[in-house]
């Protein structure tokens, strides 16, 4: 059977891994390489770089992370962040990148997502929904790091994106996001159940039972956690083994 | 003596290129789209990504028919992805004919198989590590039985010869996802996102001697 995935998630900015609590206060947390690398032994199923840097004149850096990256770690790498046109993407999927996630730009633009799965594949089109609850039942879709509200309903936009070509859905709840509070699990079950591609649960994971909550009452296909690797309170591999025991199909 | 990884322009080879090189011992790894390049490689990988019709006109494009076909009659060839699907006669992606050499079709994961008894849906497209079930092949040397692979595609090969089959796996229906056949391998899933295991069969796949 198809395994559940663990992603750890790497906030990237000025070549250095750092994270954040609701995208502010960043705390440094180590060389971008050096962390993939640590992840990947102790059997990481994915590795996400966020390149949250704000200044374009950085913007290459996350190339170059990408480069090296690919070179010496051999799982497949997902890049986003400041992703705006289509030759954004090509750029990151030849310096080594397999999957490209794109946010504010496919809001901005949903004929972005169309036109990049189209020349590229389908497979490497990830989009990234922040979302955040509104009202009881109902999740927005917001935008520039969880700054602007774009009024779109967060379920009915995971459904555009799903018909416009993105082969998988990054999924942020930007009220657990940084809080170890768990995932927003119904907000995740809801964008599961409504569409027909992969959705990577994110934002909130304090600890192992939440990792185990997303995929089995989210239900979500993968479950993205940053600070829980980062600092060492867990590894990747004590995160497997406990999602097993609770009868999940992991790759052990 | 070199490995060719065939490009044609569709997707990323560098990660391809760069797996081989990490278990090549030495030999050289050469990304080429030249013809004269591919028939002169001791060993040839020919890797796909993206949609068939697209991955098809663009090997034409390039003029680049005759060398895949003269490499898969006559050295070490592995196929990876669409690279294996392509090795068939016709894909119901885009309804194209594809390189023929072996008999049988292209199919997507059909719709009405895509649901646990849960309620619960598998989505496509199918991503993520997979069980591969081996059947005796000199590429799975080290490797274990039920060994798991990164995959991430919406189409698998339906081989019509059943001693095709080298390794298949199960997402709702059961499906092949490895094919070999004298000097030719071909797998859906991959190795070079497959860590320790796919490196393995690259290894394999550098030092095979068909």
């Amino acid at each position: 059977m198809l395994a559940k995935r663990i992603i750890p998630c790497l906030d990237v900015t000025a070549g250095r891994v750092v994270k954040g609590t609701n995208f502010v206060g960043l705390r440094d947390a180590g060389d971008p390489i050096e962390i993939a690398r640590r992840y990947n032994e102790q059997g990481a199923d994915e590795v996400t770089f966020l390149d949250i840097t704000a200044s374009s004149d950085q913007r290459d850096i996350i190339l170059h992370i990408i480069e090296a990256c690919a070179e010496q770690v051999f799982i497949p790498l997902t890049v986003g962040g400041g992703v705006r046109k289509v030759e954004d993407v090509r750029r990151l999927l030849n310096a080594g990148a397999d999957k490209v996630s794109m946010n504010t730009a496919a809001v901005q633009n949903p004929d972005l997502v169309f036109d990049a799965s189209s020349k590229v594949g389908s497979q490497c089109i990830v989009v990234a929904i922040d979302a955040k609850q509104v009202a009881p039942g109902l999740w927005h879709v917001f935008t520039h790091g969880g700054r602007n509200d774009t009024g779109m309903d967060a379920i009915e936009w995971a459904k555009k994106v799903d018909a416009l070509g993105a082969g998988e859905i990054l999924l942020t709840s930007m009220d657990r996001d940084g809080t170890k509070n768990g995932f927003d699990l119904a907000l995740t079950r809801a964008v599961s159940d409504a569409v027909k591609i992969p959705v990577i649960a994110s934002g909130g994971v304090g600890n192992l039972q939440h990792l185990a909550d997303g995929v089995s009452e989210g239900r979500a296909d993968a479950v993205l956690a940053a600070s829980i690797f980062h600092f060492g309170e867990y590894t990747v591999r004590q995160a497997k083994e406990y999602m097993a025991s609770r009868g999940i199909e992991v790759r052990l | 003596m070199s490995i060719a990884v065939i490009d044609y322009g569709m997707g990323n080879l560098r990660s391809v290129s760069k797996a081989l090189e990490h278990v090549a011992g030495g030999k050289q790894v050469i990304v080429t789209a030249e013809p004269a390049v591919v028939a002169e490689a001791e060993r040839v990988v020919f890797p796909g990504q993206g949609a068939m019709p697209d991955c098809m006109s663009e090997l034409d494009a390039r003029g680049l028919r005759a060398a895949v076909l003269a490499a898969a009659k006559s050295k070490p060839f592995l196929g990876i992805c669409v690279g294996e699907q392509m090795l068939f006669e016709h894909s119901d992606e885009g309804n194209v004919a594809a390189l023929a050499v072996f008999a049988g079709n292209v199919k997507r994961f059909p719709d009405e198989k895509m649901v646990l008894p849960t309620g619960e849906r598998l989505k496509v497209p199918h991503m993520g590590w997979n069980e591969v079930v081996q059947k005796p092949h000199a590429l799975w040397r080290g490797i274990d039985d039920r060994s798991r692979f990164y995959f991430v595609h919406s189409y698998f090969v339906e081989p019509a010869d059943p001693a095709l089959v080298t390794g298949s796996s199960e997402y709702g229906v059961p499906f092949t996802c490895a094919v070999g056949r004298d000097n030719i391998f071909a797998v859906q899933f991959h190795p070079e996102k497959s860590a320790r295991d796919g490196l393995q069969l690259l290894k394999n796949f550098v030092e095979w001697h068909p």
